[in-house]
């Protein structure tokens, strides 16, 4: 067995699990008596409850129980909590509307869920909420931001007025104004980002079981952390203490963000096993997964930068209406404020930033994070502007870029919208790329491309990202209503294996491996003996989960944090056994040596003596080698890089494929260097699906149009190029592992590169700006209208 | 899904008959369509007669037709070399039905009875002027098609084989729809056996509210000429053809031409 610890490409342990068929997923879960729940949703946007009639389907057979939101109600089940309140301009805090578990006097969005059915079987539960029998009243509908902010839109929410939900501002109004008064140029880009259904290849699910003997309530669920569920759920919905609700969330099969929230169905599976003393098990269908979990993006902005005469960026005034959908998800607030403005600086040193984000209520499936999550947002609106830039001044994008940049011995900067990134070296990812994508021969390619017909563009961006989320003093006093430190616990067996206890969650991203390398590295265990151990609020003492890049940056110090603690105990009990003073006791790869001698112990021999305390100093130490630590981060991390795209577009029909991708990205130090390939070439996949491929549409009156698979474009295999991944590593200098997180780079870095190179391949059609997704209809709509109609052909 | 009943009947004279007796009962082929629609409970069939056992699947070639069993295939068709020696085309447009584990179960009849107007296989019967042979009677593949999802085929009659006449030259190029991979517009040229004015046909799918067409302005350019530069001058309206998020009447028009253009280079 070769080297196993950090920065070594181990093979995914969970792989094996996965792909044998022997994961163990919600929907595998099923427990003795259980019951199936089917959920009767709203098929239309908004309308209000007139009646239900419950008696037709509860007399149907096998079904045990319906509720409605009346039922909820009255039994003083809580509505969702939302976990962030954002602040108006004027310092009043946002509009915070109820959101009811099941919906009460009326529904908001297609898919709204508005009662259960309980029954023996799926297929029962199904037929019966298909028979509750509802009355109507349909109501005028905003099913997109333009509709919503309209004079005389409808109200999403009776008591909020215009439909607004917050109008929050971020920098120095003063400064920016006064730097456009005196700008040699403003250039100025209007644009929207596409909203996206996120599409994990789990569908969400939920058992809940109530145990008679002991009261307690279990939730299986299909979440990215257990320990937030456990949180929110206990405390706001059903008002149970922690000591009698566990929230177990097994193999889950993605998340993207959309498991992060706080899902009525879990509320409802866990409020009804207790009502009927059984279990009670939910499993979403497709169809249902669309109009149910939380969609991410849908933003309409403008954006304006002025210029000195050379091109130096002197100030951005950016201006943004975002999405909420019908009600608050949990984190839905902070996304396009605190997660989407504050990354505005990008990796330019332009001295003033002005940013306005007005969020509005639709009648749409609620928005909140998605794989980027804010900064997908920024990071495109930035690097379209700055292509755009570049194309009115005649300045060549790199040389503008360049001239821009944050210079590499700037750090730590402050960035004039609140960030303070502690490292990076942007020239450096930026030569990188250019290199590994021939920037320099793409002429040549140009020209063979067109030979065969093809129109051939190039396109770059380099972003930057904050992850590694987050202090909690800072979130706390930007509206965070939790802390959002993480916690490990180590515990080395008697015999020297080690289980690692994790808040962190897996989904996807390989943590049983990356975790074990730490563990590995640390303390000298084989990698083989070490079980990394999440998702179960009974194992783990407490956790904030998994989004936001966090899970190493966070949940990785924390294990590192644990693990000083074991190796200063250990040192302790090696120092008695050795007759040695603990100044004096060394710890390497696993041993305890004595500075100067020969003597040593290794960490299996340390670890069977706190177990076994024949000879220990059980005066001044307790027995067993276990540590728990809470690890609360210094400062976001700021993963940053460089991604170039090329783009081939097919004149005649003006479908653009990705023939090329390059990604040379910062993502700190790499623990897992084949680990980080696959999760920049996840985000980068998913970053061509929003550039090209998908879009949530909804019609005029609020239906969903892109409902299933059917219309809505998920990147395919045949969709994607071989995606080239580097990395130019700078380390974050504020965390004890160096890392910054690379979950989410390949979905931030990536649209914007895949847009500049399109809009490039059309330069001769003189096109300053496309709307995402880059589908062929689009580019063919312009290709037509830049020619003559003949010619066309 | 609702609750039906499943009959398995072991010859077509069989499942022709539980069809007959049954206004409600629907017939089960390689269920690539039906399925989903049973699942999404949109269809609510009293019986499913599978004819998985009445031995419709096969392939055979003589006498310059191409005859294919009805419970054949995509995979089946794709992968025969006879098909593959007669009419390439026809194989190739098979293996770009759907995906892989749609191939290995979806099948022409099926596909041919449900007439989807975006499916593949209803262009290549009409362009190679095929026959659809049923347990009654045997149908031109111009009298067949009537209309996004409506055929010339009455209740209890089953389709059992297709046979296609061994063109000159054909080829199909389809432009797919992003998500469903469905065609928005396909386009299928295939010229003789016989010669002259009636020799060369043209059929669209995807396009058209009422299903698969004819071309027949581009059968006349292509009858003087067989080239693509023969079709550079024709134009396709774009009323009556369907309009969706992925492609306007327009675009589709255009679409038209240019896979039409494509099909004839492909054909040589």
């Amino acid at each position: 067995m070769g080297f196993q610890g950090i920065g070594a490409a181990v093979r995914r342990k969970e792989d094996a699990r996965f792909l044998s068929g022997s994961g163990h997923y919600t929907d595998d879960i099923n427990r003795p008596g259980q019951l199936y729940a089917s959920i009767r949703r709203a098929d239309r946007p908004h309308a209000r409850i007139v009646g239900i009639d419950t008696a037709a389907a509860s007399a149907m057979p096998g079904v045990v129980a319906v509720y409605t939101g009346a039922d909820l109600q009255a039994d003083n089940v809580g509505g969702l909590p939302c976990g962030w309140q954002v602040k108006n301009k004027d310092g009043t805090p946002m509009a915070e509307p109820p959101h009811p578990v099941l919906a009460v006097g009326k529904v908001r969005h297609v898919g709204d869920p508005v009662a259960v059915a309980i029954a023996a079987t799926r297929q029962q539960a199904k037929d019966a909420a298909e028979q509750l029998a509802i009355t109507w009243q349909d109501l005028p509908a905003a099913g997109s931001i333009k509709d919503a902010l309209a004079p005389g839109a409808a109200l999403v929410h009776d008591d909020v007025p215009g439909n607004i939900c917050y109008d929050w501002h971020l920098g120095d109004k003063a400064a920016v104004d006064a730097a456009f008064a005196a700008a040699a140029r403003i250039v100025r880009l209007d644009l929207t980002n596409n909203r996206l259904i996120p599409n994990a290849m789990e569908p969400r699910a939920a058992v809940g079981e109530f145990d008679r003997a002991t009261g307690e309530h279990t939730l299986y669920t299909t979440s990215q952390n257990p320990h937030v569920i456990r949180l929110l759920m206990g405390a706001f919905v059903l008002h149970l203490p922690e000591s009698r609700l566990r929230v177990v969330a097994p193999d889950v099969g993605g998340g993207f963000g959309s498991k992060i929230y706080h899902y009525a169905e879990e509320a409802i599976v866990t409020w009804a096993a207790g009502k009927l003393a059984r279990p009670v098990k939910w499993t979403a269908e497709r169809t249902e997964s669309f109009i149910s979990d939380a969609h991410g993006r849908d933003h309409v902005s403008t954006a304006e930068m002025a210029l000195d005469k050379d091109g130096n960026f002197l100030a951005l005034h950016v201006k943004t209406l975002a999405n909420m959908g019908a009600y608050l998800s949990t984190f839905a607030p902070c996304i396009p404020t605190y997660l989407y403005a504050t990354l505005l600086a990008g990796v330019y040193k332009t001295p003033a930033i002005y940013a306005e984000v007005k969020a509005v209520f639709t009648n749409t499936v609620p928005v909140d994070a998605y794989r980027g999550a804010g900064r997908p947002e920024a990071a495109y609106l930035l690097e379209r502007l700055v292509d755009v830039i570049a194309r009115d001044t005649g300045i060549d994008k790199v040389t503008l870029r360049r001239r821009n940049f944050i210079p590499a011995d700037a750090f730590p900067y402050h960035t004039p919208v609140a960030l303070q990134y502690d490292s990076g070296n942007y020239q450096a990812t930026l030569d990188a790329a250019l290199k590994a994508a021939d920037w320099s021969g793409f002429p040549a390619r140009r020209a063979a491309a067109h030979v065969k017909g093809k129109l051939r563009g190039i396109g770059i961006s380099t972003y930057i990202e904050a992850c590694g989320i987050a202090p909690s003093a800072v979130v706390g006093s930007l509206g965070a209503r939790a802390g959002l430190y993480e916690v490990a616990n180590v515990r080395v067996h008697p015999t020297g294996g080690v289980s690692v206890f994790t808040g962190a969650h897996s989904h996807g991203q390989g943590h049983e491996t990356t975790f074990a390398q730490i563990v590995s590295d640390q303390l000298g265990v084989p990698f083989d003996q070490v079980e990394v151990v999440h998702g179960d609020t009974a194992k783990i003492p407490f956790g904030m989960g998994t989004y936001g890049s966090r899970s190493l940056a966070v949940g990785g110090s924390a294990m590192m944090k644990a693990m000083d603690k074991i190796i200063a105990k250990g040192k302790r009990i090696a120092a008695h056994l050795m007759e040695a003073s603990v100044e004096d006791i060394e710890f390497k790869s696993g041993t305890f040596s004595v500075a100067g001698t020969d003597k040593s112990k290794t960490l299996g021999e340390i670890a069977l003596t706190a177990y076994v305390p024949h000879n220990y100093p059980i005066d001044e130490l307790e027995p067993g080698l276990e540590e728990t630590a809470f690890y609360d981060p210094k400062n976001f991390t700021f993963p940053a890089g460089c991604h170039v795209a090329e783009v081939e577009i097919d004149p005649d029909t003006g479908a653009a494929s990705v023939v090329s991708f390059v990604a040379v990205d910062d993502v700190g130090r790499v623990i897992n260097p084949m680990i980080v390939e696959g999760q920049v070439q996840g985000g980068v996949a998913q970053g061509i699906g929003q550039a090209l491929l998908e879009g949530a549409v909804y019609d005029g009156n609020g239906q969903i149009v892109t409902g299933s698979m059917m219309d809505y474009t998920i990147p395919r295999a045949d969709d994607l190029p071989s995606i080239k991944v580097g990395t130019e590593t700078t380390l974050c200098t504020h965390n004890p592992l160096g890392v910054k997180g690379c979950g989410e780079v390949g979905a931030i870095g990536s649209p914007p590169a895949i847009v500049n190179a399109v809009v490039d391949a059309l330069a001769e059609y003189d096109v300053r700006h496309i709307d995402m997704p880059l589908a062929p209809q689009k580019i063919w709509s312009i290709i037509r209208a830049g020619r003559p109609p003949m010619a066309a052909e | 899904m609702y609750d039906f009943t499943y009959q398995k009947p072991s010859s077509v004279a069989d499942a022709a008959k539980l069809l007959s007796a049954d206004a409600e009962a629907k017939a089960l082929a390689g269920g690539m369509t039906l399925i989903p629609v049973l699942k999404q409970r949109l269809n609510k069939p009293s019986t499913l007669v599978d004819l998985a056992g009445t031995g419709l699947a096969g392939i055979s070639v003589a006498g310059g037709k191409v005859r294919i069993g009805a419970m054949t295939t995509h995979a089946a068709v794709a992968g025969s070399a006879e098909v593959r020696k007669a009419i390439p085309a026809l194989a190739t447009l098979a293996g770009g039905i759907g995906d892989k584990e749609v191939r290995h179960r979806g099948t022409i009849g099926g596909s041919l009875a449900n007439n989807d107007p975006t499916a593949d296989y209803s262009a290549a019967a009409l362009a190679l002027g095929a026959a659809i042979v049923t347990n009654k009677r045997t149908i031109a593949a111009d009298d067949y098609f009537q209309g996004m999802f409506t055929t010339a085929l009455e209740p209890g009659e089953l389709i059992t084989a297709v046979e296609f006449p061994v063109p000159e030259k054909a080829a199909y190029t389809k432009f797919p729809n992003p998500a469903s991979r469905y065609a928005i517009v396909g386009v299928f040229v295939a010229q003789g056996p016989s010669r002259g004015p009636s020799g060369v046909r043209v059929a669209v799918t995807g396009a058209s509210e009422s299903g698969v067409f004819r071309h027949k302005a581009m059968e006349a350019a292509l009858a003087k000429s067989f080239s693509a530069a023969a079709l550079a001058d024709i134009a396709t309206s774009a009323e009556g053809l369907n309009s969706d998020i992925h492609a306007s009447a327009e675009y589709r028009a255009h679409l038209i031409g240019v896979m039409a253009r494509r099909a004839v280079a492909a054909a040589g």
